[in-house]
């Protein structure tokens, strides 16, 4: 089993969630946050004030999924959040050590 | 407002409509003077459309300018001045600010409205005096709020409210007596000053910079993002500031006639040419022309044109509204950055220097040669001087007292909230609650 974290765009969520749903990744954990990597911020004036904003919205998803299926989720990603330009995100991928489904206690693959 | 509009170049200008008017025929009659309906029904909108102004417009204005943690302290700021304001005018400003006694004070002759009845007419004109009670009320309400921009975010509420009382005593009842009075200083030497130039206008504006100047810079200014919360409130505060305005510039014509109709147009012209004016020289200097600027634009419009309202002609309102929007830009833009005072609102920026080009303004474009309806025995360069006198007398007048109340009110019990509830937010620290619980 891993867990595959991504951070996207925002405005990509819908098209992964889609791609995601169209590999059989059922499941989807969604957070919204803030950061930058090579896309640096930009710079917003209110009358004399300048400020450079160098977090920017973003949307880290993480999913779990059976080792058999980490290729293909991460190509779903890869596809469906893929504008081109500098912020379209990364993905981590890690190992989980174990899983438990609470309302049935099914245990690691099972409970993915 | 005044008196000095209304004798010196209202009376003037419409003689001939004064003369044709029931008050006027039956003082000529020697009955007791009786007030105009068309006159007072104006009179009575105009004072809620400046209540408007405050609450819920420059609230809003403001509120939208600060950070979501000080959000209902500039709120409740603004709604408890207006409310002390309001009180006080009853108790003993009203009476200061319009009864004789000498050139710079009133007396309290007419003390928690001593001697006024329903059918009491004000001075020399055609309301009812409770309705020019309630409208110059407003006034008195509205200047205190607009000082307190300038310091919001940092200053303890028992601060404010006692700078408030101290301040439209000691302050602002003797420059609206200076200025609009027949007796007073300011009136006696022929300064004009339609609806509130240098009372209101300076008079906040150098309050507030005193203020922030005293209080001192919030925590972390110029380190931490300080952006506007919500600059859609702040659209919409200044579009009622614009709406409540037609009650402040044209109400201050004392009737519903010719001058009032000047000043209407003219609030709606300089306004839009102020706010033009900003967002394209913001769009030159600083690449984008932005919500912000252009309703920063409308309100220094508005101030820039307060003073002339009724005494100018449309297309010289323009250019005082050009000019103020412009030189307010470069004041909140460039002076402040390069001075370094944390003025939280641009208080000082647009109102004291949009005020100041307005008043001074005044003297140039009520000229008849200028399209200006003009006032007995002009001089350009005399009248010029008699404003930068006016001008000068108000900024001295509000600088020095104001400092020595904030001194006093900082040594005392303290201007400032502690490190960590500024921090923190005024909302919950003053408060105990949120604006937003999402």
């Amino acid at each position: 089993m891993k867990i595959v974290m991504a951070v996207i765009k925002p405005f990509k969520l819908e098209e992964v969630r889609d791609a995601l749903t169209a590999v059989g990744v059922h499941g989807l954990t969604v957070t919204e946050v803030k950061g930058y990597g090579r896309q640096k911020g930009h710079t917003e004036i209110y009358r004399g004030a300048e400020y450079a904003v160098s977090f920017l919205p973003k949307i880290k998803l993480e999913i779990a999924v059976a080792d058999a299926d980490v290729t293909r989720a991460i190509e779903a990603i890869c596809t469906a959040a893929r504008t081109g330009q500098i912020g379209d995100g990364k993905i981590f991928v890690s190992d989980i050590e174990h899983a438990v489904r609470i309302r049935t206690g099914e245990t690691d693959d099972a409970a993915i | 407002m005044t008196f000095s509009s209304a004798s010196r170049a209202g009376w003037l200008a419409l003689a001939a409509i004064v003369l044709s008017s029931g008050a006027a025929l039956a003082q000529a009659a020697g009955t007791p003077p009786v007030a105009d309906k068309g006159d007072t029904a104006w009179m009575m909108v105009s004072t809620v459309l400046v209540l408007l102004m405050i609450v819920p417009g420059l609230a809003l204005f403001y509120g939208g300018l600060i950070r979501t943690k000080n959000m209902l302290s500039v709120l409740t700021q603004v709604l408890a001045v207006a409310c002390i304001s309001m009180l006080l005018w009853v108790i003993y400003g009203y009476s200061l600010t319009f009864t004789g006694g000498s050139a710079v004070l009133g007396d309290f002759s007419k003390a928690f409205l001593l001697g006024v009845t329903k059918d009491t007419v004000n001075d020399g004109g055609t309301i009812p005096e409770y309705v020019f009670f309630a409208f110059q009320m407003t006034f008195a309400a509205i200047t205190p709020t607009l000082a307190i921009g300038a310091f919001v975010e940092r200053v303890k509420f028992s601060a404010v409210l006692l700078f408030a009382l101290l301040w439209i005593t000691l302050v602002y009842y003797p420059l609206a007596h200076m200025v609009w009075q027949s007796d007073g200083y300011l009136f006696k030497l022929g300064a004009l000053d339609f609806a509130g130039g240098t009372v209101v206008h300076i008079n906040a504006g150098i309050a507030g910079l005193v203020g922030a100047l005293i209080a001192g810079k919030r925590v972390g200014y110029g380190r931490e993002i300080m952006a506007p919360h919500a600059l859609t409130l702040t659209f919409t505060g200044a579009a009622l500031l614009w709406v409540g305005w037609f009650g402040f510039n044209a109400g201050s014509a004392l009737a519903a006639n010719g001058v009032a109709a000047l000043a209407l147009v003219n609030t709606l012209l300089a306004t839009a040419a102020a706010a033009l004016g900003w967002m394209l020289v913001e769009w030159a200097v600083k690449g984008k022309p932005s919500l912000l600027g252009t309703v920063s634009g409308v309100i220094a419009g508005l101030v820039a044109i307060t003073p002339a309202a009724g005494l100018v002609g449309p297309i010289g309102g323009i250019v005082l509204g050009v000019v103020g929007g412009v030189v307010s830009f470069f004041f909140c833009t460039t002076v402040k950055n390069a001075l370094g005072y944390d003025d939280s609102a641009d208080v000082f920026g647009v109102h004291g220097v949009a005020g100041i080009v307005g008043s001074i303004g005044t003297g140039i474009f009520v000229s008849t040669s200028l399209g200006g309806v003009g006032v007995e025995n002009y001089d350009m360069a005399a009248q010029l001087w008699t404003q930068c006198v006016a001008v000068a007398i108000a900024v001295v007048w509000c600088g020095v007292i104001s400092a020595c109340i904030f001194k006093v009110l900082d040594l005392t019990i303290g201007l400032r909230v502690a490190v960590d509830a500024e921090r923190e937010g005024l909302d919950i620290t003053d408060h105990g609650e949120r604006a937003y619980n999402m």
